[in-house]
């Protein structure tokens, strides 16, 4: 978006005074609302108990790293994608492997699961996402009817549907986000502010259901209009790539797991971050992180192979779990809060519970 | 495919792999004289090694100076090892750390990781060259096929490469066996770090690179101080709340959702994933007779709660039925579908809903003000997916406020509390769960769900729609 040109008497600089100026009152503005932290909160509530977490299930069939997974809404089903190009859809309960799309690209770095059930959409270094509708037929191709529908300028990093089956927001490394309409491929609005690869987004859980964050490789945490395309709300505190984002279950919050071994909490309403996860044992990046269904709890994996839960109000660690032989590349809670699912680059999936 | 040899994108310089310092940082204490972990020497064949350390005191070390449990400490020491600044002198394959008598030596720094460039092929090419040259036969079959694979593919430098490796034989030959014993395993071991065998991984893969260089600076020109003012400008003229009032709203959200979580609180009658057993998913499928007493309550949480759930929506309109306003939630459904419908279907449903709910006299009208109507009216002449959003928010708000706590004490909500059943927390024996374990039930495909979905509600749209007098009079004079 090119502005104006200069006006009389401005130059580069009297600009960057101008801006440099304006982010100090920002600053202002927030630190007077900035009465109490969020342990101080916390004391009030209770502290957690011991927790027994488990692997319930080991899902094995993926000939190489498991890159992302997504759950349907029956609470039991999965899709998972690999850098060899394939995409399961299992059915976690039973361990069995339902259905199997080979893509035409390695890494499919995104998938996601319909609300209907009835179709997958994933995508990776063929710059691309496509939809797959799930045939009832087991013998069926269904590659015979998959049908493209974004087109990015870089690999696809990550894709949602929105509450339909018929629009799919993605993320892309070539540094956009862009919701499409399924049927005719369209783009619908595109989003543009992040200066690096936009690594992960995630729609707001919330009754208006107009915006969404999405996380970058500069840093930088950035919420959107999804009507306009503006950015309504940027997030800069932390010190590496953001790998992962998720919202609050209120969505009156968001989570980020990044690089710099650092996962935090940022509060949309007092437009500041309010904790950090972190412990000086933690030096390997956070993949992926997902909230328990009450909010209490946020799972993250980590590239040291583990996974740690913290409790969001106390700040605290309260269970690290091992079980995976390579990074931790997702993690993602059921839709009734049962379980969570971690995949891995070990080639599986486990299901915690 | 493409060639990457020179477009780094600036991965040298990337924070991504900080983690490579403080693990350096660590392995550097845990050298201490002093401090660090206590080595000896071992004798290995007929050589003696000296600084050899055990996975027990690596882990005992860890624990103790990170004040971290021993699980813990154990990930950590595999990672070191993974990493190759620990190299295991038995089973020097797998990287792992073992916490009993294995036997590790710290890796000289000149083999450490090294985040700016990859080992290069060069190298292990040499370095095969060598093992090769001092006994034929001594590579493992993989190595072997990548010798081959890069005797193919850097024929045109072989000879340099035959030619560094006697070099280095030469001058290894020259040094003190017991020396050279040690410097044999180091390299082996970077090599192992950088060369995984078949079935193992590298620690060194980070995936794929990233497109756009995040070091490179933006040119800071007139225009981009413009756009940061712009944002900042509006960012400044936000509504921001207090975070005692934000804070206390997560906090709150959280107490109230606690006893649905079911990682903080058993659900019931059991976890489908702990027990094997899915009566819990049976309990609440979205169309179930008779919800759970949880499920109930949960409705009452918020308006959002209670539309978001299918069963409570259903119970819902139910209620709506009797006060006759089932308009409102029709209006509110319908405007969802034309927001997240596909881009084809917009206008026909525009018009549906404008005949049905807006035009002056429609069927199922929408008491909305003024204004808004007139806007919406308006809008709806070129209708756009967010046509709808003013009058959507309206009701929406009129059903929140007022209507939802109507519902709650309303005789059709406290009748569904009373009916909610509590089931009993199931008491499995261990051979029961085995058997449950067994006999994991399949589930109906969701795809089939999703259909009959679609003919129930396709059903009830036939039957609530708006009922057209005059084909109602021409079917009863058909019949006359």
């Amino acid at each position: 978006m090119a502005c104006q040109g200069l006006a009389k008497g401005e130059t580069t600089n009297t600009l960057k005074a101008e801006s440099e100026s304006l982010k100090a009152k920002l600053e202002e503005e927030r630190a007077k609302l900035h009465d109490v932290e969020l342990h101080q909160v916390a004391e009030k509530i209770d502290a957690l108990g011991q927790f027994v977490m488990k692997t319930r299930r080991t899902l094995k069939g993926h000939g190489n790293k498991v890159l992302c997974m997504d759950w349907c809404r029956d609470k039991r089903r999965i899709v998972s994608s690999s850098q060899d190009g394939k995409v399961i859809v299992w059915d976690a309960y039973t361990t069995n492997k339902e259905h199997a799309v080979t893509m035409p690209c390695t890494w499919v770095m995104a998938c996601a699961y319909a609300p209907s059930g009835c179709a997958v959409a994933c995508g990776g270094l063929d710059n691309k996402c496509s939809v797959y509708p799930l045939s009832l037929d087991k013998n069926e191709n269904l590659a015979a009817k998959k049908k493209s529908v974004a087109m990015h300028t870089n690999y696809l990093s990550s894709c949602s549907f929105t509450n339909s089956d018929m629009q799919i927001l993605t993320s892309s490394g070539d540094g956009t986000c862009a919701l499409w309409d399924v049927e005719s491929g369209q783009l619908l609005q595109s989003f543009h502010g992040h200066s690096a690869d936009v690594l992960s987004l995630d729609l707001a859980p919330s009754e208006t259901g107009n915006t969404f964050v999405s996380g970058g490789c500069d840093k930088k945490a950035n919420v959107w209009d999804m009507r306009s395309g503006q950015n309504v709300q940027s997030f800069e505190t932390h010190e590496s790539d953001i790998n992962n984002v998720k919202y609050y279950p209120s969505g009156d919050a968001f989570a980020t797991g990044s690089d710099d071994a650092t996962c935090r909490l940022y509060d949309l309403r007092a437009d500041r971050e309010v904790a950090i996860y972190s412990k000086d044992s933690i030096i390997f990046g956070a993949s992926s992180v997902d909230f328990s269904l009450s909010g209490r709890l946020l799972f993250a994996g980590y590239n040291d192979y583990t996974i740690n839960v913290w409790d969001v109000l106390k700040g605290t660690r309260v269970a690290i779990l091992f079980g995976h032989e390579n990074r931790v590349s997702t993690v993602r809670v059921s839709p009734d809060g049962t379980a969570f699912c971690s995949g891995s680059w070990d080639n599986t999936l486990r299901i915690w519970a | 495919m493409t060639i990457r040899s020179d477009r780094d994108h600036g991965q040298r310089y990337r924070p991504r792999m900080s983690c490579l310092k403080k693990l350096e940082a660590t392995v550097v204490q845990m050298q201490d004289p002093s401090t660090g972990v206590k080595g000896t020497d071992q004798k290995l064949n007929v050589t003696i090694i000296p600084h050899v350390i055990t996975g027990q005191d690596i882990v005992a070390w860890i624990t103790k100076n990170m004040n971290i449990d021993s699980d813990e400490a154990q990930a950590f020491g595999t990672m070191l090892v993974a990493f190759g600044y620990i190299y295991p002198l038995q089973d020097h394959k797998k990287l792992v750390l073992r916490p009993d008598g294995s036997l590790y030596r710290f890796q000289t720094p000149y083999f450490w990781p090294v985040q700016k460039w990859k080992a290069e092929d060069t190298d292990y090419a040499i370095y095969l060259a060598k093992r090769n040259i001092r006994k034929k036969g001594v590579l493992d079959a993989y190595e072997q096929e990548e010798y081959n694979k890069l005797h193919k593919w850097m024929n045109h430098k072989w000879d340099f490469i035959v030619m560094q490796a006697k070099e280095q034989y030469h001058a290894g030959k020259a040094r003190q066996k017991a020396d050279r014993v040690v410097f044999d395993c180091q390299e082996r071991a970077y090599w192992i770090v950088h060369r995984p065998p078949p079935q193992t991984h590298s620690a060194m893969d980070y995936g794929l690179d990233r497109h756009i260089d995040p070091n490179a600076e933006e040119k800071k020109t007139y225009d981009y101080y413009r756009r940061i003012i712009i944002y900042t400008q509006q960012a400044v003229m936000r509504s921001r709340v207090k975070s005692s009032v934000s804070l206390g709203a997560l906090a709150k959200y959280i107490t109230t959702f606690k006893n649905h979580d079911p990682f903080l609180v058993p659900c019931l009658p059991s976890n489908p994933w702990q027990t094997d057993d899915d009566s819990y998913w049976e309990l609440n499928t979205p169309d179930v007779e008779i919800p759970t007493k949880m499920r109930v309550e949960r409705w009452s949480f918020s308006f959002y709660e209670l539309l978001n759930d299918p069963r409570g929506r259903a119970d819902f309109k139910i209620f709506l039925k009797k006060e006759f306003s089932g308009e409102n939630l029709a209006f509110w459904e319908a405007a969802e579908e034309l927001k997240w419908g596909t881009a084809a279907s917009m206008s026909e449903k525009a018009e549906h809903i404008f005949k049905t709910f807006l035009a002056p006299g429609a069927p199922r009208w929408i008491n909305i003000d003024g204004r808004t109507m007139g806007l919406t009216v308006k809008g709806l002449e070129h209708p756009h997916r967010y046509v709808l959003d003013a009058a959507q928010t309206h009701i929406f708000m009129l059903m929140k406020k007022d209507t939802f706590y109507r519902y709650l004490k309303s005789p059709v909500y406290k009748e569904m509390q009373k009916k909610a059943i509590s089931p009993a927390p199931h008491n499995f024996s261990e051979a029961q769960l085995q058997q449950n374990m067994r006999n994991r039930r399949p589930s109906i495909d969701p795809i089939i769900t999703w259909q009959k979905e679609q003919e129930e509600k396709a059903k009830a749209e036939a039957a609530s729609g708006p009922v057209d007098i005059k084909k109602l009079m021409a079917s009863k004079l058909d019949r006359k």
